[in-house]
């Protein structure tokens, strides 16, 4: 199964024309990039003289760099809450056989089925009576929430099958119940925690409808409602658009380059629970 | 005793607090909504029982939104799946690109959804660069999102190519819980790479084939971005979701309470979906194993 044959040969040529075909976008995304807007040539053909002034009048006229740094700090803050507070829900909801804890489970399980679509026109008229429309922390409290389900789940699935030993020790020993979970079970919930962490990054990251939902009519943008604007301003622009795309898939692409092994790790992960 | 202890129930408390304010409590109050004319400003609405359902019914763009809906649920699920699986046996291989494959083929998979959806909307364009791919081998393009018999097909290709290299790691994953020294000793008995495929390692990829049936349907039938950028829904009414027709309802034409009771359809879909599934799959997951 190891040697390498002519069958593995002739499988490997077949893989890499599939992947041509799948990074054939990919060509034409940089390809037009870089294009001048003169340029009529077809989409395919390699650009003769490429320039980088698309990027910068996209830089400046998408208003990308806020929205960059809006991102960041939504993504960032709510990853943050969401694994602190999913973490130490996960850990009597995983340990205790009571009645409560189980009922607790299933209610938050719940939220694994119901569509946010369901919550968030009511939650929408919510955030407008609070005045927080138009604020980044109208997202950061939204996925704060929406993203506890899933992430509760991963981490109860994962504590379940861990032994209680070492937190019982610790007890014993006299740690209280949160300098037994900062120093004991913390810890133990590593691996969980990357694909956690990875999960729910790429997902608020990613988030376009309610950034669209409460963000829209304020300066305030996240990239992807920004990238959306972006578009609907230079409507027929490709160039310029084109840029535009590259720059908000580039700090993206970078961190997955930088940290491959375990986001696919990451992904896979769910697998376990 | 120490077990309480250990753990106390306190702990859940800011987890819920915030599930509880962010989905539980909206959306039992989107549920009575459904049952209101609240237009979403107006805080005097009144109860009309069903009204808002039997309009749905009575919608012929509702009820086209809800078959497509899903339509493109079962023809994702089944391309990307099967794609992700045939590139799964594909990298699992002895070939020597498939470190440099796995990471290429699952990249698109963590770009935003809505990014790729612009760019394909280019390529898919009258002047784009699918057609000027067609041109080289003298196939006539095609207006392929402004064809209402196309446009919905389109909308699949892009959600396969973004994730079919997330079902295929996913894919990876279980087969790499198949034990060589098994697969190669039913090997040397003779048996093909079908047999093979079908009797040893299909049983053991139950787990992967439940999280990714699970993933790609429910997220076929919430998929929302790539439809509004990509075709907006049209054109027409050619391609429009229960998804788009919540956000067009309530934010463009402000019939909050039609709106939400589309959101309550959805979610019922979304519920015998998953309960579906989950009775098949862990009963196959129960007899394979």
């Amino acid at each position: 199964m190891n040697r390498y044959t002519k069958g593995t040969l002739a499988l490997e040529i077949v893989m890499i024309a599939v992947a041509v075909v799948f990074a054939f976008p990919v060509y034409v995304l940089i390809n037009l990039a870089i294009r001048a807007p003169s340029d009529t040539s077809s989409p395919i053909a390699p650009t003769s003289s490429p320039t980088l002034a698309n990027f910068a009048q996209a830089w400046q006229e998408g208003g990308l760099g806020g929205a960059l740094i809006n991102s960041l700090a939504v993504t960032a803050i709510s990853v943050l809450i969401v694994l602190t507070v999913s973490s130490l829900a996960a850990y009597p909801l995983a340990r205790s056989t009571a009645h409560w804890s189980r009922g607790t489970f299933l209610l938050i399980m719940l939220g694994l089925i119901l569509p946010f679509q369901l919550a968030a026109l009511p939650l929408y008229q919510t955030v407008r009576d609070l005045g927080l429309l138009g604020s980044i922390w109208s997202l950061v409290l939204f996925y704060a929430g929406l993203q506890v389900p899933f992430t509760t789940f991963l981490y109860v699935g994962f504590l379940r099958a861990l032994p209680r030993d070492f937190e019982e020790a610790a007890t014993i020993d006299g740690c209280g119940p949160l300098t037994a979970f900062r120093y004991v079970v913390l810890p133990m919930l590593k691996p969980i925690t990357v694909t956690a962490l990875v999960l729910n990054t790429v997902s608020v990251w990613n988030d376009f409808f309610t950034p669209l939902l409460y963000l829209s009519g304020s300066d305030q943008q996240t990239m992807p409602v920004a990238v959306a604007g972006f578009v609907g301003q230079f409507v027929s622009d490709w160039n310029l658009i084109f840029a535009a795309l590259l720059i908000s898939v580039i700090p993206v692409l970078a961190v997955y380059l930088l940290l491959q092994r375990s986001i696919i790790n990451g992904f896979a992960g769910g697998l376990k629970g | 005793m120490t077990r309480t202890r250990t753990a106390p129930w306190w702990f859940a408390l800011p987890a819920l607090t915030l599930f509880a304010f962010v989905v539980l409590i909206p959306s039992a109050r989107g549920v009575y909504y459904a049952f209101t004319d609240w237009d979403g400003l107006d805080p005097a609405f009144t109860l009309i029982g069903l009204d808002n359902f039997t309009a749905i019914t009575d919608d012929p763009d509702a009820l086209q939104a809800v078959w497509h809906t899903l339509l493109i649920a079962v023809a994702i699920t089944v391309i990307q799946n099967g794609i992700g699986l045939l590139l799964a046996l594909g990298v699992n291989s002895a070939i020597k690109s498939r470190n440099f494959l796995r990471v290429l083929l699952f990249a698109p998979a963590v770009v935003t959804p809505i990014v790729t959806a612009y760019l394909w909307r280019n390529l898919l364009g009258p002047d784009g660069a699918v057609n000027s791919l067609l041109a080289l081998f003298c196939i006539a393009g095609k207006n392929w999102l402004g064809d209402p018999d196309l446009a919905l097909w389109m909308i699949v290709l892009v959600v396969v190519w973004q994730f079919a290299g997330y079902s295929m790691v996913i894919f990876v994953a279980g087969l790499q819980s198949v034990p060589k020294e098994i697969y190669e000793a039913a090997a040397i008995d003779g048996s093909g790479p079908v047999r093979r495929f079908w009797s040893i390692v299909r049983p053991l990829l139950a787990p992967a084939i439940t999280i990714n049936l699970m993933l790609s349907i429910i997220g076929g039938i919430k998929l929302f971005d790539q439809v509004y950028a990509l075709t907006g829904g049209g054109p027409g009414h050619a391609t429009d979701t229960i998804s788009t027709l919540i956000y067009k309802d309530a934010f463009t034409l402000g019939e909050f309470g039609y709106s939400i009771a589309l959101a309550v359809v959805l979610t019922i879909i979304v519920a015998i979906a998953s309960a579906g599934q989950y009775t098949v799959l862990s009963r196959n997951e129960r007899a394979a194993s």
